[in-house]
């Protein structure tokens, strides 16, 4: 069975942007794939791309093996896809059931009107106004519409951005009922733990290219460690211990310090903070933070690029 | 039926019109509030009462009973200040001023103060005892069809077929590419030409309302008659409808942004509303304008219109009128497959 995206040596650029600097991706059948970065990774583009709606200037595309060659074959493609865009603004005036009905009638199978409003939980708001609805109920008619044709692939473009976390926790339980009746799904988030909560395998992106693919797993164990301390001290830097001295400390994989805190990647939190306070109380310096979790995709990314997700 | 893509796409388009009530106003509401305002401002009354001064001085009362006499005119004697005063304003239309030769004093541009010099000649002049020698006789004519009222309806109906035309498909399809609704759109399976045919049926739908509005409201307080038949002017308006849906597609067919449709929009309305004999007559014009006054598919739109209400022409009378319409619409639609922006 041939995978359901496949593409190679992807390449295209605006007037004076490169947006995407040859990329290859393969997606499998079932898999819920992530694309990661920030902003002006051209995650957008990609799947744009991909979803026969921007031509690229170079590279080869083809989905459910199919090619975007235009005219019917397009149009049959089109039957098997759910899309979501990123800033589309559905009709204001019109109600739930009617901007269903609507994207309904284009395609040839297709749920009906109840069933797709019970798969995103949008039964009660059937007669309201779409202009009326709050950011997350527009966003999950937005997945409603893209459901309707009963598809095999699902594409969403940042389809939690801006959201509220109810509301996103709700959007990713209607990505996980469609991958348990089966479909496959490409995403775009730069919300890391979006990614790691949702995707089989992610692929982070970076000014046009990939620069890490696998799964979240395998990525954050590419760190070498599992968790992450962050600590910042009260009375400022002067009694701070320098980088080598903490790179020095048991456990220690990684130091980075930052504009208000430093961070450790460290492989046994046990040995590694002990050590630390130990270390901090022979300087007499005075912490005003610390903390640990584990390890995540933005410390991937971090530790990739050397710069934050959310100011990159 | 109900789900076929076009009757969903057309739904779509009636229900965002008629849920917003300021469209609902200038569609219905503004043309007949036009015609309202203007079939009062100039109902026919004929010039009435014209006021001539007499300037002060020797014989002043003797020409101002002269000119009592004359039935369209009433005569006030007047010093020299407030005489040329009111005549400079329009107050007065004529300032006679008594002696040997009698000298009357007039802007000879003005209708009215030439009407009122002919009437004030023909008393003074039967006063020193001029006979006339033919007899006539005068016979009053006042038809429906020949009023203001009767020329401004059919050329209001025109009107909001091309305001109606062009906003109302314009707008709707600019407003959808700014919303990424257009973009959307293409990804799904959804025929282009649904897309642009739903326009023009809804288009058909609202048509029908707008006109049996104006139409009748013209008929029910003017009194405003459909001299020709019924079915030529749903024909010609059908025709006009379609044809300024496919402008207002050309209009929109590139434009990102509101404010530059808008733009658009009366940079093509705006020739239209002054030329093409909307509101008084476009023979008004330089006869060097003329072919291209006449080209225009307003100016065919209101002349087919007019023959039909006002002269009872028939269709088959009116085919350089039709034909410059037809082709407006059609070159415009055929041009705006060719070159519009779907996304």
């Amino acid at each position: 069975m041939t995978p359901p995206i496949l593409c190679a040596g992807l390449a295209k650029r605006y007037a004076d942007v490169v947006a995407v600097a040859g990329l290859d991706l393969t997606v499998n059948a079932r898999e819920c794939f992530g694309l990661l970065g920030p902003n002006g990774a051209g995650k957008t583009t990609t799947i744009e791309i991909l979803e026969g709606l921007t031509a690229p200037d170079r590279g080869e595309v083809e989905i459910l093996g199919m090619a975007w060659t235009g005219g019917a074959n397009t149009r049959a493609l089109r039957e098997r896809l759910g899309i979501q865009l990123q800033d589309t603004q559905l009709a204001d005036k019109l109600t739930v059931e009617e901007t269903v009905r609507l994207f309904r009638s284009f395609y040839r199978a297709s749920h009906s009107v109840e069933e797709v409003l019970g798969l995103v939980g949008l039964e009660e708001k059937r007669t309201a106004w779409v202009g009326k609805l709050s950011g997350g109920q527009k966003q999950r008619l937005a997945v409603a519409c893209a459901l309707v044709s009963r598809p095999e692939l699902l594409f969403l473009d940042e389809p939690t951005t801006g959201l509220d976390p109810q509301s996103r926790r709700q959007l990713w339980d209607v990505i996980g009922r469609f991958r348990a009746a089966g479909g496959t799904v490409l995403l775009t988030t730069h919300y890391m733990e979006e990614a790691e909560r949702l995707c089989d395998r992610v692929a982070i992106m970076d000014h046009g290219k990939i620069i890490a693919l696998g799964t979240p797993r395998s990525l954050i164990a590419s760190l070498g460690a599992e968790h992450v301390v962050e600590f910042a001290l009260a009375d400022g830097a002067t009694r701070a211990p320098n980088a080598s001295e903490l790179a020095a400390l048991p456990g220690v994989r990684a130091v980075r310090a930052g504009l208000d805190r430093t961070a450790l990647t460290v492989a046994e939190v046990h040995r590694a903070v002990p050590a630390l306070l130990g270390l901090l109380e022979r300087r007499g310096a005075e912490l005003s933070l610390l903390a640990t979790h584990h390890a995540t995709l933005e410390d991937v990314f971090v530790s990739l690029t050397g710069r934050q997700l959310r100011d990159a | 039926m109900r789900d076929h893509p076009l009757v969903q796409l057309t739904l779509a388009r009636m229900r965002e019109f008629y849920r917003e009530p300021e469209a609902i106003f200038w569609v219905f509401g503004f043309p007949i509030v036009l015609a309202f305002a203007l079939g009062i401002a100039f109902r026919n009354r004929g010039p009435g009462e014209l006021r001539v001064a007499v300037l002060r001085g020797a014989g002043d009362g003797a020409v101002a009973a002269v000119l009592a006499r004359a039935p369209g005119l009433t005569a006030a004697v007047l010093d020299s200040g407030e005489a040329r005063l009111q005549l400079r304003t329009g107050r007065v239309a004529l300032l006679v001023v008594p002696g040997d030769p009698v000298v009357y004093r007039y802007d000879s541009t003005r209708t009215e103060s030439r009407l009122a010099r002919l009437e004030a000649d023909e008393v003074v002049q039967r006063a020193r005892g001029r006979a006339d020698p033919a007899r006539v006789a005068d016979q009053r004519v006042t038809e429906p069809g020949s009023r203001y009222i009767d020329f401004l309806i059919p050329g209001l109906l025109g009107m909001n077929l091309m305001g109606s035309g062009l906003w109302g498909v314009g707008f709707s399809v600019v407003q959808a590419r700014t919303k990424k609704l257009l973009k959307r759109f293409m990804a799904t399976p959804m025929r282009r030409s649904h897309y642009l045919l739903s326009f023009i049926l809804s288009r058909l739908v609202f048509l029908f309302l707008e006109v049996a509005a104006l139409v009748g409201f013209g008929w029910w307080v003017f009194h405003v008659g459909v001299r020709g038949s019924f079915t030529a002017v749903a024909f010609i308006t059908v025709l006009g409808a379609l044809s300024f849906a496919g402008l207002g597609m050309l209009v929109a067919s590139r434009a990102r942004t509101i404010e530059a449709v808008s733009g658009l929009m009366n940079l093509v309305m705006l020739p239209m509303w002054i030329l093409s004999g909307t509101f008084f007559s476009y023979a008004r014009f330089p006869d060097a304008l003329q072919p291209f006054v006449r080209a225009l598919p307003l100016t065919a739109l209101n002349d087919a219109l007019r023959a039909v209400m006002i002269d009872g022409s028939r269709l088959s009378e009116l085919g350089a009128p039709l034909g410059i319409v037809t082709a407006w619409g059609v070159v415009s639609f055929v041009v705006a497959l060719q070159i519009f922006r779907w996304r």
